[in-house]
């Protein structure tokens, strides 16, 4: 046994050496992204043709990338995250200006959503961003009527008991009641909020559970009738069922923008931006685009694309739906607390 | 003297827990009694005291005694069933019950996810044969129900690994004394075998008590237990003071039900036996 | 009879239970449609696909040299840290076995978050600070297992021989090994078992490009699992299967052999 363990202990040693352990050049470039939210043939297409090592990185949910992120472990060259966590880095100090003169590819991308952009980088000069989509309902045509989920007020329809599911997360939860009551998904307002809060508190009874990533999968697998979810996981699930479609309801709701950004503990810059450049290329970006399957800010990827994928309004958000929807912008620390307690006492009702 | 160099076997153990058991604990001891601004403060161990978080902590205790208890009942009979099964390799069935493990815990946990479902296999089944189905996914049920599975195996192998090494020889004897099996069942058995089901009520209520995604993915995001409160002030709430103060409340409510079960039982020989 | 009955009904009962996602997660592997809750149909392709992704592959190599690395230091000095402790008096035994047992009582991600606090004041996090977390976590497991066997007979066997003139190390290969033996390959098999399905203290203490296997599904969480991993867990778990039964024959072979001489 002793001799068994021992050679096996010596197999995987050497295994480790081979491919783990690498590291420590410096033509490296260290990346942090979102799970899931990059082709990795695309990587190894990168590190072919520039010979830089690629150390990726990836997380699930903003906060999270802002703990491993602030605990300094590692020295990120390039990350790529949701809007408001991109601000909240900005307003910390924590954001290299961009150099968009050495990211030729750029002219590539839709100018309009440099615009959106400014909703958290206002002058536009510190992000590049990525994907986008809206906030809205997945629902199945068999179970509910296209015209009632048209408001948001659908999702507190005692018809609907125990087969909604919204989000898991705070923003997200509470943009809902407060585009319903009509104020911002941005207000600090106490009493906005604790309105919000005594709606989401009616409506906890009628829901199925509090998802992330699984709504779509539930969805798909018509265990619910409705379910809050990002436009991109919607486009996903309809290919698997298609009585599922997606509306974002006329209240309007929450535009997001992923954007790159250059963290201040960037140490190969150059190759950062011959990472963007790469991105921006439009064989690179389509793939991404058809990995990922998220609105792309890639016009000459937009071109090429099926005039049924252009026109699906679940992929490409209409101008006029984005009009009545507003990007998420950081909070202040007291109001992140706020926003945290308002959580814990729903979930905890 | 040779005591003493055998002793000292443990030397690198002892280097070890200094260095990466007490001082990280030191370093969450210090978040919890500081402010972000490095003051000290009471305030984030006594915010326990909060409804909120009073109502986590006491859901938490709750669910994790019905996993205790559950996991006791179902674990006391298999154990004696295996036991009576004679088989010679004790690591056999060992490896049985840790072999799950082998699958991803995550992965485990969403596949049970899929057969609770409300169109899940489980019901499918029950409705074909004419049941009305069960729908206890998204309730605090189903994360005792998933709690259980996960940790029934740390109750299982410590009360068969005690009922292993209790010797034929003294039951017969008892029974030669005129002794019913009842009699041995409760006056032989029960007490030989208190140590694994202490030790195994430990490995079951601990992990229990402190478990956030069980709740999360069984629980739909409804149940909100204390291990959820200390990893969303860490992740979602970015609040690390907060998280390490409820979690050393939650250290020394663990360590004060250990030390009560352990005074309440008899001396035993290691507490923790697998 | 009857009592025979019931006892093999509730032995398939629990079975089922323990296997039946098992069995779940295995013919998701087989599934010829990204999404996990619809069936398209029988297909081999993720297994192909898995050997061909680079990704996935590294993942699966870090996870194996993490997962045998950290076990095999920590049964040495698990082992070794159980022969100390059993040599102690009342007091000491009391201390180290409190001590023992924090990394079991605390929260997984509280231990993974200190752990990352520490090791970013020392060093830079990477593949070694992965593994010194996981040994930290799997020592106990090891000392759990090995203590039990420890307290028998073999002490005052150990003493006896050493007063004849064995020496220390010869002594504890003829007298204490082949008692503790067991409690040691068990202990060993937790801390694996143990390592291969940590997530949260991996995740804290990794640094960056470094992926085992939990970490990679916890990431994928958020858009869907790859079928691949499926496959992957269900090799894992088959070659674990193998073993079990190669085990398992073995030791009727030693049962038989018991029996001829």
């Amino acid at each position: 046994m002793k001799r068994k363990i021992l050679s096996a202990f010596a197999a995987a040693f050497l295994l480790g050496a081979l491919t783990g352990c690498s590291g420590g050049s410096d033509n490296s470039l260290v990346v942090l992204n979102y799970g899931k939210y990059l082709d990795p043939e695309m990587l190894e297409l990168f590190e072919e043709e520039t010979g830089i090592h690629v150390e990726y990185e990836e997380y699930e949910s903003p906060e999270e990338m802002y703990t491993k992120y602030k605990a300094g472990s590692i020295d990120y060259d390039l990350a790529c995250t949701s809007d408001y966590m991109v601000q909240k880095l900005i307003g910390e100090g924590e954001v290299l200006e961009m150099n968009y003169d050495n990211i030729p590819g750029i002219k590539n991308l839709d100018q309009t959503y440099f615009e959106f952009s400014k909703a958290f980088d206002p002058e536009n000069k510190y992000s590049m961003p990525y994907f986008f989509g809206t906030v809205g309902i997945l629902y199945n045509t068999k179970m509910v009527d296209a015209f009632e989920v048209n408001t948001w007020d659908v999702l507190w329809d005692e018809n609907y008991s125990g087969q909604i599911i919204m989000e898991n997360s705070v923003r997200d939860s509470f943009m809902v009641p407060l585009k319903k009551l009509g104020y911002s998904l941005n207000t600090t307002d106490e009493n906005e909020l604790q309105k919000a809060l005594d709606l989401l508190i009616d409506q906890k009874p009628l829901v199925y559970a509090y998802l992330v990533d699984e709504s779509s999968d539930e969805m798909v697998a018509g265990n619910a009738a409705m379910a809050l979810v990002y436009s991109g996981e919607a486009a996903a699930a309809k290919i698997y069922n298609k009585d599922l479609d997606y509306v974002v309801p006329m209240e309007g709701s929450n535009m997001w923008i992923d954007s790159w950004f250059l963290p201040k503990t960037c140490k190969h810059a150059q190759n950062a931006e011959k990472f963007l450049d790469f991105l921006c290329r439009k064989d690179v970006a389509m793939k991404n685009f058809e990995y990922v399957y998220y609105a792309t800010p890639n016009l000459e990827v937009y071109k090429a694309l099926d005039k049924e994928v252009q026109n699906d309004p679940t992929i490409f958000p209409p101008h006029e739906v984005l009009e009545d929807c507003e990007v998420l912008s950081s909070l202040d620390d007291d109001s992140t607390k706020l926003y945290n307690d308002l959580w814990k006492k729903l979930k905890s009702n | 003297m040779r005591k003493l160099k055998r002793q000292l076997c443990a030397g690198p153990y002892i280097v070890w827990i200094i260095g990466f058991t007490v001082l990280p604990i030191l370093m969450i001891l210090y978040y919890a009694f500081t402010t972000p601004e490095h003051r000290f403060t009471l305030e984030n161990v006594l915010s326990i005291a909060e409804p909120i978080h009073l109502k986590a902590l006491l859901l938490s205790v709750r669910l994790a005694l019905e996993c205790t208890v559950l996991c006791l009942l179902l674990s006391y009979p298999l154990a004696m069933i295996l036991n009576g099964l004679k088989i010679k390799r004790q690591s056999f069935i060992v490896f049985i019950f840790v072999l799950p493990m082998w699958m991803n815990f995550m992965l485990r946990i969403l596949a049970w996810q899929m057969l609770l479902s409300n169109n899940g296999i489980i019901n499918s089944i029950l409705q074909a044969l004419g049941f009305s189905g069960v729908s206890i996914l998204n309730t605090p049920a189903a994360v005792v129900f998933g709690m259980v599975y996960d940790f029934l195996p740390f109750m299982i192998l410590p009360i068969y690994n005690s009922l292993v090494r209790i010797r034929s020889d003294v039951i017969e004897a008892a029974k030669d004394l005129g002794a019913s099996n009842m009699i041995v069942f409760f006056r032989i058995i029960v007490p030989l075998t208190m140590s694994g089901v202490i030790s195994g009520v430990i490995m079951v209520f601990v992990p229990a008590l402190t478990s956030f995604v069980i709740s999360d993915l069984l629980g739909g995001g409804k149940v909100l237990l204390i291990g959820n409160v200390i990893e969303q002030s860490f992740m979602q709430g970015m609040n690390w003071n907060l998280g390490s103060g409820l979690s050393i409340v939650l250290m020394v409510f663990v360590i004060a039900s250990m030390a009560f079960m352990n005074s309440h039982t008899k001396e035993t020989e290691g507490t923790a036996v697998w | 009879m009857v009592k025979k009955g019931i006892q093999r009904i509730y032995l398939i009962f629990i079975f089922l239970f323990l296997y039946l996602p098992i069995a779940v997660l295995i013919v998701l592997s087989f599934n010829d449609s990204k999404s996990r809750v619809s069936w398209g149909g029988f297909t081999f392709d993720w297994y192909i696909r898995l050997f061909e992704s680079r990704s996935i592959m590294n993942a699966f190599y870090t996870t194996i040299f993490i997962t045998l690395t950290s076990a095999v230091i920590a049964t040495i000095l698990g082992t070794l840290a159980a022969i100390g402790i059993g040599a102690m008096r009342k007091k000491g035994k009391a201390v180290m076995l409190g001590a023992t047992n924090i990394p079991l009582l605390n929260a997984d991600i509280v231990t993974g978050i200190s752990l990352m606090l520490l090791f970013v004041r020392f060093t830079r996090l990477g593949m070694s600070t992965v593994l010194l977390a996981h040994i930290t976590f799997n020592i106990p497991y090891v000392i759990l297992n090995v203590l039990p066997k420890l307290n028998g007979l073999s002490q005052n066997t150990y003493e006896a021989a050493l007063d004849l003139g064995a020496t220390p190390l010869y002594a504890f290969y003829k007298i204490v090994w082949p008692d503790i033996r067991p409690g040691v390959f068990s202990g060993f098999l937790m801390a694996m078992t143990m390592s291969l399905d940590d997530f949260s203290i991996t995740y804290f203490t990794k640094g960056a490009g470094i992926h085992t296997l939990s970490t990679m599904i916890y990431t994928e969480l958020r858009k869907g699992i790859k079928p691949e991993m499926y496959a992957l867990s269900t090799i894992l778990f088959l070659i674990a299967l193998i073993l079990l039964l190669l085990m398992n024959y073995r030791s009727r072979e030693d049962q038989i052999n018991e029996r001829r001489t």
